[in-house]
C-alpha cells in the first residue's frame, strides 16, 4: 500500500524506538519501584550503597583511650567526662595515620559554648557554671588556668 | 481472498496490540518485591529530641557538618539549633546564629539586649530532618532522585538529582538545601553510613547531654521506642500529615 500518510507514522515509530533504546541504555537497571510504592520508593537502588559508603569520621572516645590513656583517665575523673574528645579536637578520621595530629583549639569560644552565662534559669544551661566572658579574665586563654581534661576547681594549679 | 476476512484479521491484530500496550505498563510484583513494598520489618529509625536537656552548645551542628562534609562556613546545615526566649510581653525572640554551629555565647538576640528579668521562658530546640513517613519532598521529585528506604530514611540520589529544587520548596520544615559543591538537593540522612554500621549518628554521639537519641521503632526494648510509647512527645507541624519520625520532649506550641 502506497500512501503518503504512512510516512509520519514511520517517523513517529522510529522516534519511539530511539527513545526506548536510549532509555534502556541510560536508565540504570536497578532503577524502579524498589520500596514501598511508586510515590515513595521509585529510585536507583545503588544510591543506598552510595550513602552507606560515606566515610565514618567521628570515632568516639573508646578509639582514643589506648594511645592517650592519660587524657582519658583525667577526663573521666572530671565533670567533663560527658564531653567526647572529638568535640574539642575535631574528627579523628584515620588519626594518627591521617591526620597525624588532631587540632588543638585553645580558643575561648570552645569553652564559652557551654560556659558563657545565659540568664535562662529554666534550662539545663543553668546547671553548668557560667561566667561572663567580658568579666572573667578577658583576653586570656581559658586553658592557661583551667585544665580542659580535668577542670575541677579544687585541682587547679 | 475475502476482503471482509482480511479486514477482520487486521482489526483484530490492531485491537490486540492496542489492548496489550497498557498491560505492559503494569508490572506483576514478585513475592520479594511485594514484601519489600510493605517495608523492612526489622528496622524503622526514629529520633527523640529532648529540648529540656539541650544547653545550646552547638557541638551537634559542628559534628554533623564535619562528618557529612557540609561546607563548614557556608550558610547551610543539615541540623541546627534554635534559641527561643519568651518575654513578659508574650513576644518570642528566636535566633540561630550560623545554625548554632558555634553555640550561643551571648545573651543578645539579633543584637538586641533582653533584660534578664523580662524573660519568662527560654529553651533551645535542635532541628533536623523529620524523616517523615509520608515525605512531601519525595512526592514532588520529578525524576525519582529522592526516596524513602525500607528502614524509613529519606535519601537523595546525588547522581540522579537534577537540582530543580522542588523538594526544597516542598519540605514544610525547611530541612533541605542546595549543596554548594555537589549542586544537588541535600538533607540529613540520619548518618545512614553510621546507623547501618551500628553506630549512633554524629550528632547523637557528639551531644554531651543526651538531648538527642536515635533508635529502632520496631524493637520494643529500644530506649527510644520506650520514650515514644510511654512519654508525652510531640512532632512538628502534625497538621501537615507528613507523620514525622522525630519526636520532641518538652515541646512548646511556639516552636514551628
Ligand atoms: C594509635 C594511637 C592513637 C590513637 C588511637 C589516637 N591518637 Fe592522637 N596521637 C597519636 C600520636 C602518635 C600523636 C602524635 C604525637 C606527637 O607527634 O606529638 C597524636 C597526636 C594527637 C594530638 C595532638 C597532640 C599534639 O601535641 O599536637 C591530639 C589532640 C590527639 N592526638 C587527639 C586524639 C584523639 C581525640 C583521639 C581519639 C579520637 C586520638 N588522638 C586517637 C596517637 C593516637
Ligand atoms: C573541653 C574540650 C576538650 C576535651 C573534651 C578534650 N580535650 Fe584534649 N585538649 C583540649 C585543649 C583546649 C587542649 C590544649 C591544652 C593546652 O594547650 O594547654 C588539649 C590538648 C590535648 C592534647 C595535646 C596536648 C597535651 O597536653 O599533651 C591531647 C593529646 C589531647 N588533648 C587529647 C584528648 C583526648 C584523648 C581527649 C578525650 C579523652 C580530649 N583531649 C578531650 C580540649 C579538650
Ligand atoms: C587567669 C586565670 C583564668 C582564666 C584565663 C580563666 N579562668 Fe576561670 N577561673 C579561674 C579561677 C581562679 C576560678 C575559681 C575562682 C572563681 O570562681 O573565680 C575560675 C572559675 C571558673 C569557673 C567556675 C565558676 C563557678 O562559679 O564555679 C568556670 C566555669 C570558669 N572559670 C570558666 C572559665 C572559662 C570558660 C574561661 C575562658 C573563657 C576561663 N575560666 C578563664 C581562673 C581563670
Ligand atoms: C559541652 C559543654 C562544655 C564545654 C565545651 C566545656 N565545658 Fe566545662 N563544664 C561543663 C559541664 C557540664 C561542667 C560540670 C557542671 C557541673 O555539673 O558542675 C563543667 C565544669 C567546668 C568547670 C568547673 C569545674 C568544677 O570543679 O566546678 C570549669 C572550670 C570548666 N568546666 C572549664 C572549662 C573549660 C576551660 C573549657 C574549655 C576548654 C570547658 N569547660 C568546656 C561543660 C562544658
Amino acid at each position: 500500500m502506497k500512501n503518503h500518510a504512512w510516512r509520519p507514522f514511520l517517523v513517529a515509530g522510529g522516534a519511539v524506538a530511539l527513545l526506548l533504546t536510549v532509555r534502556a541504555n541510560v536508565v540504570p537497571s536497578d532503577f524502579g519501584v524498589n520500596g514501598r510504592n511508586f510515590t515513595y520508593g521509585f529510585y536507583r537502588k545503588g544510591a543506598i550503597a552510595y550513602w552507606k559508603a560515606v566515610k565514618v569520621k567521628y570515632r568516639g572516645r573508646e578509639y582514643c583511650q589506648d594511645c592517650h590513656e592519660d587524657k582519658e583517665k583525667a577526663i573521666m575523673a572530671s565533670p567533663h567526662k560527658i564531653i567526647q574528645c572529638e568535640n574539642c579536637h575535631g574528627p579523628a578520621i584515620d588519626h594518627p595515620d591521617n591526620p597525624p595530629k588532631l587540632t588543638i583549639d585553645r580558643s575561648r569560644g570552645l569553652c564559652l559554648r557551654c560556659h558563657a552565662l545565659l540568664p535562662y534559669p529554666g534550662t539545663n544551661r543553668a546547671s553548668i557554671p557560667g561566667i561572663d566572658p567580658d568579666e572573667h579574665n578577658p583576653r586570656q586563654a581559658c586553658v592557661d588556668c583551667h585544665n580542659p581534661h580535668h577542670p575541677n576547681l579544687e585541682d587547679m594549679k | 481472498m475475502n476482503p471482509s476476512r482480511r479486514k477482520f484479521v487486521k482489526t483484530a491484530l490492531a485491537g490486540g496490540l492496542a489492548a496489550a500496550l497498557p498491560l505492559s505498563a503494569l508490572k506483576m510484583l514478585s513475592p520479594a518485591e511485594a514484601h519489600a513494598s510493605i517495608g523492612n520489618d526489622k528496622v524503622r529509625w526514629a529520633f527523640v529530641v529532648d529540648t529540656e536537656k539541650c544547653v545550646g552548645c552547638g557541638l551537634c551542628v559542628k559534628a554533623c557538618k564535619l562528618e557529612n562534609e557540609v561546607p563548614y562556613d557556608a550558610p547551610v546545615t543539615r541540623t541546627w539549633v534554635e534559641r527561643y526566649v519568651i518575654t513578659r510581653d508574650g513576644k518570642s525572640h528566636i535566633d540561630t546564629p550560623k545554625g548554632g554551629r558555634d553555640g550561643f555565647t551571648s545573651p543578645k538576640i539579633r543584637d538586641e539586649v533582653i533584660p534578664a528579668d523580662e524573660i519568662t521562658q527560654a529553651f533551645f530546640v535542635p532541628k533536623l530532618c523529620n524523616q517523615c513517613s509520608n515525605p512531601a519532598c519525595v512526592q514532588v521529585c520529578p525524576v525519582g532522585a529522592t526516596f524513602q528506604t525500607d528502614d524509613g530514611v529519606v535519601l537523595v540520589d546525588r547522581s540522579w538529582c537534577i537540582g530543580c529544587g522542588y523538594c526544597i520548596m516542598a519540605c514544610p520544615y525547611g530541612v533541605r538545601f542546595f549543596h554548594p559543591v555537589y549542586k544537588t538537593a541535600e538533607k540529613c540522612t540520619f548518618c545512614y553510613h553510621r546507623i547501618s554500621k551500628g553506630l549512633k549518628t554524629a550528632c547523637v554521639q557528639a551531644c554531651p547531654f543526651g538531648a538527642r537519641q536515635i533508635g529502632n521503632l520496631k524493637d520494643p526494648s529500644d530506649p527510644v521506642t520506650k520514650i515514644i510509647m510511654t512519654q508525652r512527645v510531640a512532632v512538628l507541624k502534625s497538621e501537615y500529615g507528613t507523620k514525622p519520625q522525630v519526636y520532641y520532649i518538652g515541646f512548646d506550641e511556639r516552636v514551628r
